[in-house]
C-alpha cells in the first residue's frame, strides 16, 4: 500500500522536527527545494512534490545578538539568532546556542539539533530547532 | 527631459510628529487633513475628493480596525469612498499608488492619500512585538527575531561584504538627527553627537539605539489630482513623474542576498525609467531610514552610489543638505520619527515642502527633482516616487 504523504504545509515540517528530522519539499516537475515546504511550487506552479531530508550541517551567513526581545524571549537576552546555509543550498534561520556570544561569526560551522520539549506558553506549542557548533567551544 | 505628469499634488498636510498623549489616531489624521485642506483654499473637500487611501499598519496599537471610515468621519468626509492599504511601514506609499491608479483610471479625478499611527501609548516590548508582525512568524519571530534584529543581520553581512562600519552607520544617525533639529514637526528636534550615537545600547548588535527610528505618533496626507485640474487648485503643484513598486519574500532567510533590499532597487528602477531622470538628477530624497544600515542600503539600491560604497558616501558628507543628494531633510524616520503607517505620505509632504520652497531652515536651495523610497518589513513591500516641481 501507498502511503499518502504528509501535506507540504508548516506544520507538517514542525511535526518532522518532533521526529528530529529537518525535511523540505522536492518538486518533481523542475527539481527547486522548497524551505519551508509550499504547497504547490513557486517556479513551475506543480503540486507533484516529494519530501526530502535535509543535511544538518552548514554555514552561518549572517547573524544578530538581540538584547531587546519580544517579551516571550525576554528571558533568554542575549542570544544570537542567524540565517544559516545548509549543505545543498537550503537556508534558515534559527537560535545559535552552546557557544560564547563574542564566538559566533559569519562563515562558522554550524550544526542543527533539536529542542522537542522547550516551547513558550503564548505561540503554538511546536517544538524547535537550533544551530550550535559542531565541536563544543 | 521628462516625462508628462502621471499626478499632481496640490496640497498636503502632517501631523506634528512625536508622543501625543491624549489623542486617538483619527484625530491626527484630523490635524493632517486640516492643514492640507487650509492650505488649498480652492479645494472644495465634501464636493471634490471623490475617494480615499488611508495607509495604517495595525490594529493592535488602538485596538482600532476599519481605518478609512473612521479617518474620514473625522475630516468630514463622509460619504466618500475609503480604502484602508496595508504594508507595514510602506502602508501609505501603497495608499499613493493607489491614488495614482484611482486618478489614472478615471474614476476619481481628485482623491486624498495619507496615513496613521499611534503607537506610544503602548510599552515597548508591545510594540516590538505588533512591528515583528510585518516579518515572517513561523521561522522568523518564532525563533525571537525582532524587527532591529533582522536589519541588524543586513548590517552584520554589510560589514562582512563590503567593510561597512558601525561608525558609518552612527553617521546616519548623526545626519538625520541634524536635519530633524531644523524641522518643526520632528520627533526628536535635537543634534546628537557620533560618541553618542556610538555608545547607546545595543539593541540588536550590531545595532545601537541610536542606530533605530524612533516609535511615534503621526499621520500626514497628500491630495493628488490629474494634472489638467492642478492649476484649478494652485498655482505650486508638485507632479509625480515616475512611480514603481514591488515585492519580495516574506522572511529574510529565503533571499541569495541580505546587503540589498531588492524591491528598493526594482521599484527605483520602475520610477527612473518613467520619470525619465537618472539617479544623478535627484536633487533631495526622502529614504527608509527604519535603521541607519537602510539608509546606507537605499544609496546603493537607488543609485545614489555604487554597490558596497554606501558606508563611505555617509562618511564624505555626500548624503547631507549641500551634498551631492540631500537625503531626509525632514530628519527620516530616525529624527522626524516613524509613525510606520504614516511614514509614506510624511515623506511626500517633505518633498513636496521642498519643492514648493517651504522647507524653511532646511530648503534646499534650488530642489526641483525628489524622491521617496519607502520600505514595509525587512523589503518584502517597497515603493519609489519621484516628484518633479509644478
Amino acid at each position: 500500500m501507498v502511503e499518502e504523504p504528509r501535506p507540504f504545509t508548516i506544520e507538517s515540517f514542525y511535526n518532522f522536527i518532533k521526529e528530529r528530522k529537518l525535511m523540505g519539499a522536492k518538486c518533481n516537475k523542475c527539481g527547486e527545494l522548497l524551505v519551508p515546504p509550499k504547497p504547490m511550487c513557486p517556479e513551475c506552479f506543480s503540486k507533484d512534490l516529494s519530501w526530502k531530508e535535509l543535511p544538518k550541517n552548514g554555514k552561518l551567513l549572517t547573524y544578530t545578538i538581540i538584547h531587546v526581545s519580544p517579551k516571550q524571549f525576554q528571558a533568554l537576552t542575549p542570544y544570537a539568532v542567524g540565517i544559516v546555509e545548509l549543505e545543498e543550498g537550503a537556508q534558515l534561520p534559527g537560535t545559535i546556542k552552546g557557544i560564547a556570544l563574542d564566538k559566533v561569526k559569519v562563515g562558522m560551522d554550524l550544526t542543527v539539533d533539536f529542542d522537542t520539549e522547550q516551547a513558550t506558553d503564548e505561540w503554538p506549542q511546536w517544538p524547535r530547532y537550533y544551530f550550535k557548533p559542531m565541536h563544543y567551544m | 527631459m521628462t516625462r508628462k505628469p502621471l499626478v499632481s499634488i496640490v496640497s498636503a498636510g502632517m501631523s506634528k510628529f512625536g508622543k501625543r498623549e491624549g489623542l486617538y489616531g483619527r484625530e491626527l489624521f484630523a490635524e493632517a487633513a486640516s492643514e492640507a485642506f487650509e492650505r488649498c483654499p480652492n479645494l472644495d473637500p465634501k464636493k471634490d475628493i471623490k475617494a480615499a487611501f488611508i495607509g495604517m499598519m495595525g490594529e493592535s496599537f488602538e485596538h482600532q480596525g476599519h481605518t478609512g471610515p473612521t479617518a474620514l468621519d473625522w475630516v468630514g468626509l463622509l460619504p466618500t469612498q475609503a480604502f484602508r492599504t496595508e504594508g507595514a511601514c510602506g502602508s501609505s506609499a501603497t495608499a499613493i499608488r493607489c491614488g495614482i491608479f484611482a486618478v489614472l483610471s478615471g474614476f476619481a479625478d481628485v482623491v486624498m492619500v495619507g496615513g496613521v499611527e499611534k503607537m506610544t501609548h503602548r510599552a515597548t516590548a508591545d510594540v516590538t512585538e505588533y512591528l515583528a508582525m510585518a516579518c515572517d512568524f513561523p521561522f522568523e519571530q518564532w525563533n525571537g527575531l525582532t524587527f532591529p534584529g533582522l536589519f541588524a543581520m543586513v548590517a552584520t553581512a554589510h560589514m562582512y561584504k563590503y567593510g561597512t562600519t558601525e561608525e558609518q552607520m552612527a553617521l546616519v544617525a548623526v545626519k538625520n538627527h541634524h536635519h530633524g533639529a531644523m524641522n518643526p514637526k520632528a520627533h526628536m528636534q535635537k543634534e546628537i553627537s557620533l560618541e553618542k550615537a556610538m555608545s547607546s545600547r545595543v539593541i540588536a548588535w550590531p545595532l545601537k539605539l541610536y542606530d533605530c527610528s524612533l516609535i511615534t505618533d503621526g499621520a500626514s496626507c497628500i491630495i493628488l489630482t490629474k494634472p489638467e485640474l492642478a492649476k484649478k487648485f494652485t498655482d505650486t503643484p508638485v507632479h509625480i513623474i515616475g512611480s514603481g513598486q514591488a515585492s519580495d519574500t516574506i522572511g529574510l532567510y529565503e533571499r541569495k542576498e541580505f546587503t540589498t533590499l531588492k524591491v528598493g532597487k526594482l521599484a527605483g528602477q520602475e520610477a527612473y525609467k518613467m520619470a525619465g531622470v537618472a539617479p544623478s538628477d535627484i536633487d533631495v530624497a526622502e529614504v527608509h531610514d527604519c535603521f541607519t544600515i537602510a539608509e546606507i542600503v537605499a544609496y546603493e539600491d537607488l543609485g545614489f552610489c555604487e554597490l558596497g560604497k554606501g558606508g563611505r558616501f555617509i562618511e564624505n558628507g555626500q548624503s547631507q543638505i549641500g551634498g551631492k543628494v540631500a537625503v531626509c531633510t525632514s530628519g527620516g524616520l530616525k529624527s522626524k520619527g516613524h509613525p510606520v503607517g504614516a511614514t509614506g505620505t510624511a515623506q511626500a509632504y517633505e518633498i513636496y515642502l521642498q519643492l514648493t520652497g517651504q522647507a524653511g531652515k532646511r530648503q534646499v536651495d534650488g530642489a526641483k527633482i525628489g524622491l521617496t523610497h519607502n520600505v514595509g518589513g525587512l523589503g518584502a513591500t517597497g515603493v519609489v516616487n519621484i516628484y518633479r516641481r509644478g
